[in-house]
Parts: C-alpha cells; structure tokens; sequence
C-alpha cells in the first residue's frame, strides 16, 4: 500500500494530470458525466454573473459570487484530476510498452526453403514464418513451429528470468516485443499489424478503450435521476421564496444545487474504475474488459487447478516406511541410493529426506550402472557393486521381485494400501542381486516411500477467506477420487472434481451457470480454452497457449493461478469503493442543508426564522454557504487516493462488511461534513469574509 | 401523549398484530390460486364472470399487456364516473334532488376516485346522489383498491418468479381481489360499523325540530357499506363533508377505533402476503418492521404535538390540560367525542397510507403536526402504505437501497436474487422521481395564479403556502386528504389536482410493471455468505435511512418556507 500511495505523488504524473485536467473542461467530454456537466454549467453561469454584476455589487457580495464561481471550478478541475491522475499511470506504462513496439526487422521465410527476406515486423501477414536468432527480437506474436529458445519476457511482464519456448505443447506461444536470448526459433505469426498482444496491452492500460462496465452504467443512471430531482427541488425553490417574500439570487440557488448533487461520487466514479483496472495491471493482470472486473467480484465459485494453485507441482517425500524387519535407516539408505541419478524432482527430495532425516550424504557413484526410469518398466534405479537396486510403482517392483524369486509379504501391501488411502503416492524400493552376477542378496522388497503433494502453505487460510466471503472452492484434479479428497481435505476446498476431463470441467462449469452461480477459473492449455470462453472470468496464464489465452477474458502475466483469488477481491474492492463513496456522497447533503438553508432565508424579515436551523452557528450567511461550496470541492480532493487505492477490503461475510461500512460511510458520511464546513467556515470568517 | 392516547394506540397494535398475518397468509393464498374451502362458494361466481368478459383465466401477461389492460380499466372508470355525474339528475336514487355535476368537479371527482385518491372538491351531501355515491363511487372504492394491489401482486411475482415473461392476468387479479379479498371483508365490517350506529337507509334529508325550536336537515344514505371499504380499500372519500368526522360515519369511540384499524389493517397485511409469495416470510418481516417504525414515528410524534397543544396559546388563559370537560390538546378542527390523541392517530395513518379519510381538520393540526402528515405523504406513503401501491413504494425504495448500500459488500446489487442493473435502476430513478416532479412543480406553477393566489389560499404567509403545498402532496400521492382552508373547486385546482392525480397514480404504476417486467425474467442468484442480507434489522435500518434522506433531500427547501418556518414563528 505505501509503495502504491507513493506512487500516486510522483511528480511527473501528477504534472501531467494536471494539464489534462484543464483539457477535460472541453464539454464535449464534460457530457459525459451528467452530475459534473451540471456543476460546469453551473461554474460559467456564475462566473457570468459574477462579471456583470461586478460594478453594481457591494464588494462583499463580489468577494462571494467570485469565490463561489471559483470553487465550482474547482470542483470540476478536482474531479477532472481525479481521473487524470489514475489515468497517469497507465499512460505512463503505455508509453514504456510503445517503445518496445518499435519497429523490427523481421526475417520472413520464402516459401519452398529459398531462405528469407528482411521484412519490417509492420509488413507481417498472418500465417507467415519468421525465423528468429538469438539476441533478435520477436516481430509479433505467434507460435513457435520450429526449435526450442529462451525469452527473456521482461518487456511485458517485468520478469527477469527468461523462459523457456518450444514448438508443440502448451508452451510454444510467444510474444511480439520479448527477445530470444538462445537458440533459433521458427514462429508462425498469429496477429495482425495493430492487433498484437502488446497493442491491446497498450490499449487496456492507457484506458483508450475504456467503456463503461454494467455496474458503473447504473449508478450513473442513479446518479443522474438523483441530480434530476435536486435540479427539481432547487428550481422550485425559486417561486416558493418568492411567494415567501424571500427571492434568491441565482449564484445561491446554483450554489444549493451544487451542494445537493452527488458531486463527490460523481467526480470519482470514473477515477475508481480506472484504478480498480490499474490494481489489477500492477498485479501483472491483463483484464481484457471492465465488466470481467465487476464479474470477479461476483464471483460464487472458484474452480481451482490443484498443481500449481493448491500445492506445489510436484510430489515430495515425507517419509520412509520399511517393512519385514527392515531397519528404516537401511530403507532411507536404498532409497537414496536408487534416487541419486533421478533427477526429477521427486527424486532430489528423496535424496534430500534421507540426508535430513538420517544424515545420509550424497555420494559418488563409482561403477554403477543406472537404470532409468521407461513407461515399460515403471521404475528406475541403480545396479552398483553386484546389487541392484530399484524403486517403483508397486505393481511393476512386486513384478520384478517375483521375477528374481523373492516373494512380498503381506505387510508391503498393507504399508502401499496405508499410503494410497492417505492420499499419497507409494513408491516401492527393492533390492536383489545383479542378475547373473554373485547371489549377495536375496530378492526382496526393503518398504516403502511416501511421496506426498504438498498444500502451498497458507492457501487453506485464504479458501477460509473465501467462504467466509461466500465463495465456494473447487479443486480440479487429475488424481483418483480417493487421493483427490485427501488433499482437498488438507486444502480446506469446499468441493473436487476427480479425474477431470476437459468435458469434466465444462459440464462443472454449466452446471454451476445453471444455478445462477457466476464462475472463475484459471488456465493455460488448449483444452482449457472451451472452459475458459465458458466461465464468467476466465484467467489464462500467460505460459499458456495462444488458444486459452484468446478463449479467457484475463491474462495472468506472472502465470500464477493462485492471483485468481487476489482478481476476485479486487473486483469486490472496485464495488465497495464505488458503494461507499456513493453513500457518503448522498449522506454528506443532510449538513449542507442545515448550512444553506438557514443562510439562504437569514436576510428576510418573512423567514428569517429559519436561521433557528443553523445548528452550525455558522458566523454569516454568505460565509455558511461558501463553506459548504469549498467543503464540496475539497472532499473530492481529500478522497482521490481512497478512490485510487480503494476501500481497504476485510474479506468477511457480507453482514459484516455492510455494517462497516455503513458505519464508516454512511454514519460517517452524515458527521463528516458538519466538522468539516465548521472548520471551514471558521477560516473565512479569519480571512475577512462577511 | 396521555395514557387514554397511549392506550387505545397499543390496543390497535396489538389488534393488527394478531389479525394482519393471517390476513396476509389469506391474501397469499388467493393470488397463488391455491384450491381452497371456499372455491365452492367463489368458483362459480369467478367462472361466471370469466365467461361474461371473455376472460380466458389461465392466459398470463406479460408487464405491457398487464398495464394497458390496467390503463383500458381505469379509463373506462373514469368515463362512466364523469358521465354519471353529469347526469344524475335523471338516473333515480336521488331523494335529495341533486343536480348535474359540473364539468370540472366531474372530471376532478372521476379522476380522484378511479385513481384511488378520494380527494374531495365537493360536499358530498350537498352534491352527489345516492345513485352516484353508491354505483358511481362505492364501486370504484372496491375495484381502485383492486388495482392498486393487483399492481403489487404483479411486483411480487415479478420477484419471486424467475426466467419467467408473464406477471399473471389482471383480470383475473381483479375479479379476484375484489371477489375474495375486498368484498368479504368490507361486507362483515359495514355490518360491524351499522352495530355501532352508523346509518345505512336510502332516505333523503329529514326535516327535524331542534330543542331550540330550530329545523334543520338531517341527511340520510347508504353510508355504511361506503364506509367500510373507503377505509378498508384506503380510498378515503367520505359520504359527507366532512368525512369521518361526522357523527353518521363515526359515532362513537369504538367506532373511531376501529375505522384506524381498518385502514391499516389490509396494508399490513399485504407485507406478510409478501413474504409468503416470495417463499422468505423473513422478508416480509423486514418491510413489516419498515412499515411499522415509520408508522409509529409518525403516529407517536403526531399524537404527541397534537395533545401538547398550541404553544401560542400557553400563558394566555387557555387551558390545553385534559380536564372534566375536555380532553385537552390542540382541539381546533377536532371533535371533542374523538379528543386529540385519536385525531392525531388517525391522522398520522391516513397519510401514512393514501387512505386520506379524516376525523379531524388537518388544516387545524399545529404548524409541526401539519408537518408530519405532509412528511408522512412527502415519504412516498409507506407507512404502512395505501393497499397494493403503499408496499410497490418501499420495494422500490428497498431496491434502490439495496443498489447504493448493496455494492458496499463487493457484489453486484441483488434483492431477493435478483441482480439490480441498469434497466431497473433507471425504472427505479423515475420512480422516485415522478412523485416530487408532480408535488414541486404544480405547485410552483400555482403559487402565482390569481384564482390560487386570491380565491383558493384561505390564510396569508406560510400557512397559505402550507394549504396549497398540501394540496398537491395529496392528489401526487393519490392521498385525498386536505388543508381544508384551501378553496379547491376552482377551474385551475380541480384540473391541475385531477392530473397531478392520474400522473400520481399511473406515472408510477407504469414503471412498477415494467420493473416487474424486468424483474421476472432474471435468473435467481442464490444467496450465499456473500450476499446483501435483506432481512437484518440493519436493512431495515438502511431502507428507512434511504426514504427519509431521499424524502428530505427532495422536500426540505418547501417544507422549510412552509411548516418549518410557520412553527418556528411560533416558537419565537
């Protein structure tokens, strides 16, 4: 938070938005904001009338038609800052992607192998194959079709480390802008000039795109109606004075009608959306619309791969269980033995559990014969000086025991049966004779390794988040029903889904759909693509293919499944900020009546009663008035960096979080304001305002 | 407030406390068309009805087709009324020999009465004839009352139904709303009011010889059956001038009481109705409790200025003290058989629903109690809200609650599992808007008329504005009820209130049908932990925070140069 807030003052942008804050006065753009169209109306109309009344005025009444005209300004330059500024930092990224988009030599493939041609990345078609070395920079998104390279991504994801890219599988989408850094690759090109990745980028980030979402549409209608019926009321007040005895000058009256409009959420509704979209860009996500955003806070169910989102990717060792009156140290010691050539990553954390647990170095070895592991045999290993040595899946070791001549006790299988119920992975280790060499050692199974997935640490807290925010979890995975609900268990997930299809998850999703549930999930292969148009938020992750990328309607740029979460509670965030400052908005026009009122009727013998109501004890009427005009501009100001940040979001159930907030701003709302034209109030009055 | 006044108000509580849920489980009933015991009695009436109209019963409409049915109804009602009127001289039923209406005060009259307002230009015993009171305005008395609660019945569906196009059939809603809702109740409670003295005959004037040698004229009329469903159908119009303040509409204390019972009986009601169709009762128990808090606000605040008497008076040798022979308070324009308190009740119900029937002069309240029966109509009149239109108001508003509060929890905005957007925040905007458009702008357009201006406001200053701001507070709000010092039956009046009553009446029923268009044909959202509870009491807290700050916001400034500074004045 303090680095986001610091960022919010940095000079360049704040320079900038304030320039681009005179440029918005243009009323064609002004249009668009009913509520503030009607205060920049309401700016020139009294600007008007403070110049033609100039000369035939007292110099009081001057010195308040010309601050009241100035401070309606003011209200609309603070609002068109507003905006400005959460728009600074985008077009300030914008203007970094531009320079990567700077043009490049791309070298096309002639057709039929006749070598390349230099083209300028501009001049790409759709479908043509460019080769690219190292140290060159891709010329546009596309697939890589050939070769295998490392990217360095840094461009537009902010990731140093290069990745690897390779034609086939899933990874094989590439990004016009990045740079190989080894190797040579073929890419296929997928986007057109003006289309690619980091031209949408561009666009999404400098908001030149920016529709209105759903959401924002309808307080904007609300908002509209409520400065309808403020116009209303402040217009008949006119005849109803007048039959009073009691005419009002029309900078008061303007002035009313200022104060009673929504100005406060009306100058920072669109300043809130922009930086909702930005605390996602920061984040590293790519919202392809706003109304995903809104869509994510609407959220009900998270489907949620489990590698990658609920434990790490790869199973680890937790423990060895020997078995027949094996010694555990003599179970840990084959272990490692017959891992210490796996280099997989189940293999170095067998390794790794036998030095921790039993002190087990590493070691050379000297005249082994490693076997590795095939599809055929299932099981990999050592044969090291006449003994032999294997771990596997249970089935394919009890095979290769029997085959020696050893038997397997009954104890094994209880210990494999033990370890699949817990949801774990066993691995069988075994030892024999080298075959054909000196009987040392009859055949037999020595126990069993437990390879266990491992919960990312953490996660279970935030699924209890979730629920407490009314969102239920479900976990996808590949793994058996009986595994899968072990680490679900563990997980703290409301639901799994085993042994997932694609087909799996897309009958889930529906489903879910049917009963009015809005879903979110993540993912990157193609097969994921159906699933991702399907769902109502659907976040590719940028490793992903080309195709899951287009099907979703976010991109995660860091490829982390578990942002899916951080995506849901700004969505939320974006809608509480927006609820609330819609609520003090409206709450805050209680104390600007009993400022103005009272003030408007103080000078009438008729009314003049009604000063009784200035419960402020506001020192003139001119002075009360004035007061709650600049207590009206100033919050603006005062609540850009809430509007930017957001409301801090407590992630509690929905009871709560209204009682809060409307304590906060609605309660708050309503007392803010009388401190605050007090206050104000009494700084005129020491400037000499009468 | 005195003890009496305390008690006669928690008797009528607790009377509408037992009374109002099973009513309301009864009404629920009836709009679901669940079989029922009493089918062999209501079956072949409805069925005969059908057959005459050519209503096909189990054809449902969609919102439009609903409101033009609605609009063809109520248009006929007033053609039929205003012609009637125009020539009841020569329709019989007519012992007292009343002319032809004239054309304004007919049109006044027919709009007033088809649009559920009752507001009264005339005298009615001094202008109507029995045929017009009991063809002309009982009947529209039943069937203004039926459409008001079959526009409310279409809301409910439009929220309990989901994926859905159809809202039900307006014929249908009506025939069986006045069938087996209206006209049972009225009938056994004409019979009840009769038991306490309340006339019902066909006579004309009888000449009697007063104990001091005077003659004076003594009305007669079919008052009671008009009386019950006046009340009960939140109409309000009385049979005579002077409403129920008339000894031959309310003669006695029981009587008294229980006419305020039965205005607020069937609006009551009509929430729990809502919460069973809507299959939460909780829900219904929300707007109950919404209904309530306004309701007692109002009645006990009223009552509480109205016993406490004229602060001007104090210290000038007038007694305002309940003694032998008086029961203190402010008694101009009260009846002393009723008392201030029971004026003052009835007084903050009538405005609270659109009933507008009245037992005393409003005009007469103190300038702060005038206040509170303008505030009470200024709300919308949800407190507990005129039959069927009382009970669209605070949806709506509980709607436009849940969309400003609703985002504070993160979600799109839903009430009942429906998601509140843009289609239904713009029917809820002009909802909300219709009503202060109607009150603010006719009456700023009539302040400067010279017949407003010189003929129709009685007193000067602030109160005259009172009167006229009034005026137009009621016919915006179908209410009826006036400031009695205000000359109505003027050319400028009778037109600008009898169109300030039909854009009060349809300019707000048009959009209640379309949001419940909108409405049925969402999907339902589950709820969850996540979502906006609608029946906390912290709801409650919020929906009545938004129709006061709204109300406030809209009126404020009026009410301020009216009222607010006429009482002030009389603090100083």
């Amino acid at each position: 938070m303090t680095d986001e807030t610091r960022k919010l003052v940095e000079p360049e942008i704040l320079q900038r938005a304030v320039v681009d804050s005179l440029v918005k006065l243009n009323p064609r753009t002004l249009m668009k904001n009913p509520v503030m169209f009607v205060v920049g109306v309401g700016s020139v109309l009294t600007t008007i009338l403070f110049f033609k009344d100039l000369s035939s005025s007292s110099t009081d009444e001057n010195v308040f038609a010309g601050l009241v005209a100035l401070f309606l300004w003011f209200t609309v330059l603070f609002a068109n800052f507003a905006e400005a500024v959460a728009e600074g930092r985008g077009k300030a990224q914008a203007d970094t992607l531009r320079k990567t988009r700077s043009e490049t030599v791309a070298h096309r493939r002639l057709p039929g192998g006749r070598g390349v041609e230099e083209v300028p990345s501009t001049g790409l078609d759709l479908g043509d194959e460019c080769v690219v070395a190292a140290g060159e920079v891709i010329p546009s998104d596309g697939e890589v079709i050939e070769g295998i390279a490392s990217v360095d991504e840094s461009a537009i994801t902010g990731e140093s480390a290069p990745v690897i890219r390779e034609s086939g599988g899933d990874r094989s989408a590439v990004t016009g802008g990045t740079r190989v850094l080894s190797d040579r690759i073929v890419v296929r090109i997928t986007a057109r000039a003006g289309e690619t990745f980091i031209d949408r980028m561009i666009a999404l980030v400098e908001g030149s795109e920016r529709k209105k979402t759903p959401n924002e549409i309808a307080l904007n209608i609300l908002l509209a109606g409520l400065t309808i019926i403020f116009l209303l009321a402040t217009v008949t007040l006119q005849p109803f004075a007048i039959y009073a005895h009691a005419e009002q000058s029309v900078v008061v009256l303007v002035a009313l009608l200022v104060c009673l409009i929504p100005t406060t959420i009306g100058g920072l509704l669109s300043a809130i959306g922009i930086a909702g979209m930005d605390r996602l860009v920061r984040r590293n996500v790519l919202a392809m619309s706003g109304r995903a955003v809104e869509a994510a806070g609407d959220c009900a169910t998270l489907l949620l791969d489990k590698t990658g989102t609920i434990t790490f990717g790869n199973r680890q060792a937790d423990a060895f269980i020997p078995v027949d009156g094996v010694s555990e140290a003599d179970l840990a010691d084959a272990a490692q033995l017959s891992s210490l050539a796996d280099e997989t990553p189940e293999g170095r954390s067998i390794v790794v559990l036998a030095k921790d647990r039993y002190g087990l170095r590493e070691r050379e070895l000297v005249g082994a014969e490693l076997i590795a592991f095939t599809a055929q045999t299932r099981m990999s290993g050592v044969d090291i000086q006449g003994r032999a040595v294997r771990k596997g899946a249970a089935d394919s070791v009890r095979r290769w025991v029997e085959e020696q001549g050893g038997t397997i006790s009954a104890e094994l299988g209880r210990a494999v049966d033990s370890i699949s119920a817990q949801g774990g992975t066993p691995l069988v280790v075994a030892e024999s004779s080298v075959p054909g060499g000196p009987s040392l050692r009859p055949p037999r199974a020595l126990g069993v390794i437990y390879l266990k997935d491992i919960v990312k640490p953490g996660i279970a807290e935030r699924f209890a988040d979730l629920r407490r925010m009314g969102i239920r979890t479900v976990m996808i995975t590949g793994d058996n029903p009986r595994t899968a609900a072990v680490i679900a268990k563990e997980a703290g997930v409301d639901d799994f889904l085993a042994e997932a299809t694609p087909e799996d998850k897309m009958e889930l999703i529906k489903a879910e759909q049917r009963g009015g549930h809005l879903v979110a999930m993540t993912g990157d292969g193609t097969n994921d693509a159906p699933a991702l148009a399907q769902a109502d938020v659907g976040v590719a992750m940028n490793t992903g293919t080309q195709a899951a990328k287009e099907a979703g309607n976010m991109v995660d740029l860091d490829s982390d499944p578990t942002k899916l979460i951080d995506i849901v509670e700004i969505g939320k965030q974006l809608l509480i900020t927006r609820g609330s400052l819609t609520t003090f908005s409206i709450a805050n026009d209680v104390a600007k009546y009993f400022a103005i009122i009272p003030a408007m009727f103080a000078g009438f013998a008729s009314v003049s009663v009604l000063n009784d109501l200035n419960v402020m004890d506001l020192q003139s009427p001119r002075s009360a008035i004035l007061s709650a005009v600049i207590f009206n501009a100033l919050i603006i100001v005062m609540l850009i960096p809430l509007a930017l940040r957001g409301v801090k979001f407590v992630p509690t159930g929905a009871a709560q979080l209204l009682r809060r907030n409307l304590l906060i701003y609605g309660a708050g709302g309503v007392v803010a304001p009388f401190i605050g034209i007090k206050l104000i109030d009494v700084v005129l009055t020491a400037l000499g305002v009468r | 407030m005195t003890l009496a006044g305390w008690g006669q108000f928690l008797a009528l509580v607790l009377l509408l406390a037992l009374t109002a849920p099973p009513l309301g489980r009864y009404i629920a009933h009836v709009y679901e068309g669940a079989p029922s015991r009493l089918d062999r009695v209501f079956g072949p009436v409805e069925r005969w009805v059908y057959r005459i109209c050519r209503i096909d019963p189990e054809r449902e409409q969609r919102w439009n087709v609903y409101a033009l049915s609605l609009l063809a109804f109520s248009v006929v009602g007033v053609l039929l009324l205003y012609v009637m009127q125009r020539v009841q001289g020569s329709l019989g039923f007519n012992p007292t020999d009343m002319a032809n209406v004239t054309p304004a005060l007919s049109f006044n009259t027919a709009v007033s009465f088809v649009t559920n307002t009752n507001w009264q230009s005339y005298a009615g015993e001094t202008t109507l004839s029995h045929f017009s009171q009991m063809v002309g305005l009982t009947v529209q008395n039943f069937v203004s009352a039926a459409v008001g609660m079959a526009v409310m019945v279409a809301l409910i569906r439009g929220l309990a139904r989901a994926g859905k196009r159809t809202l039900g059939n307006f014929w249908v809603d009506l025939v069986r709303t006045c069938l087996r809702i209206l006209l049972p109740i009225a009938f056994v409670f004409a019979i009840v009011l009769i038991a306490t003295g309340v006339i019902q005959n066909l006579h004309g004037f009888t000449d009697v010889h007063t104990v001091a040698g005077a003659t004076q004229k003594i009305p007669g009329g079919p008052v009671a059956s008009q009386e019950s469903i006046k009340l009960l159908g939140t109409n309000g119009g009385g049979f005579f001038n002077v409403n129920s303040a008339h000894p031959f509409e309310n003669p006695t204390k029981l009587s008294d009481f229980l006419e305020i019972y039965s205005i607020a009986l069937i609006p009551f009601a009509l929430a729990f109705t809502f919460g069973r169709m809507v299959k939460d009762k909780r829900q219904g128990y929300a707007v109950v409790a919404v209904m309530a808090v306004l309701w007692f606000g109002a009645a006990v605040t009223l009552q509480y200025l109205e016993t406490g008497g004229n602060s001007a008076l104090n210290g000038r040798g007038v007694t305002q003290a309940v003694t032998a022979t008086s029961p203190g308070g402010n008694l101009e324009g009260k009846d002393l058989r009723n008392g201030a308190a029971a004026s003052a009740l009835w007084g903050s119900t009538t405005t609270g629903t659109s009933n507008g029937s009245v037992n005393s002069m409003h005009d007469s309240f103190t300038a702060s109690g005038g206040l509170v029966a303008m505030v009470n109509m200024k709300l919308g009149e949800m407190s507990p809200g005129g039959v069927g239109v009382g009970l669209n108001g605070l949806l709506v508003m509980a709607i436009l609650a849940v969309f400003i509060a609703g985002l504070m929890v993160g979600r799109t905005p839903e009430y009942l599992g429906k998601k509140i957007q843009a289609a239904d925040v713009k029917l809820v905007a002009i909802y909300i808007l219709v009503m202060p458009l109607i009150v603010l702008g006719f009456t700023a357009g009539s302040v400067f008329v010279g017949s407003v201006k010189h003929t129709s406001i009685f007193n000067p200053g602030a109160h005259g504005f009172s009167e006229l701001l009034y005026a137009f507070t009621s016919a915006g709000n179908n209410n009826g009820s006036a400031f009695a010092g205000l000359t109505a039956n003027t050319a400028w009046l009778n037109s600008t209130l009898g169109i300030a009553m039909l854009f009060g009446r349809f300019f707000l029923i048009i959009p209640t049908l379309a949001l419940a268009g909108s409405l049925v044909r969402k999907q339902r959202v589950p709820p969850s932990a996540g979502t906006f509870p609608t029946h906390t009491p912290l709801f409650v807290v919020l929906v009545i925070g938004v129709i006061l700050v709204v109300g406030a916001l809209t009126f404020l400034p009026a009410l301020a140069l009216g009222p607010i500074v006429e009482q002030l004045k009389i603090l100083h």
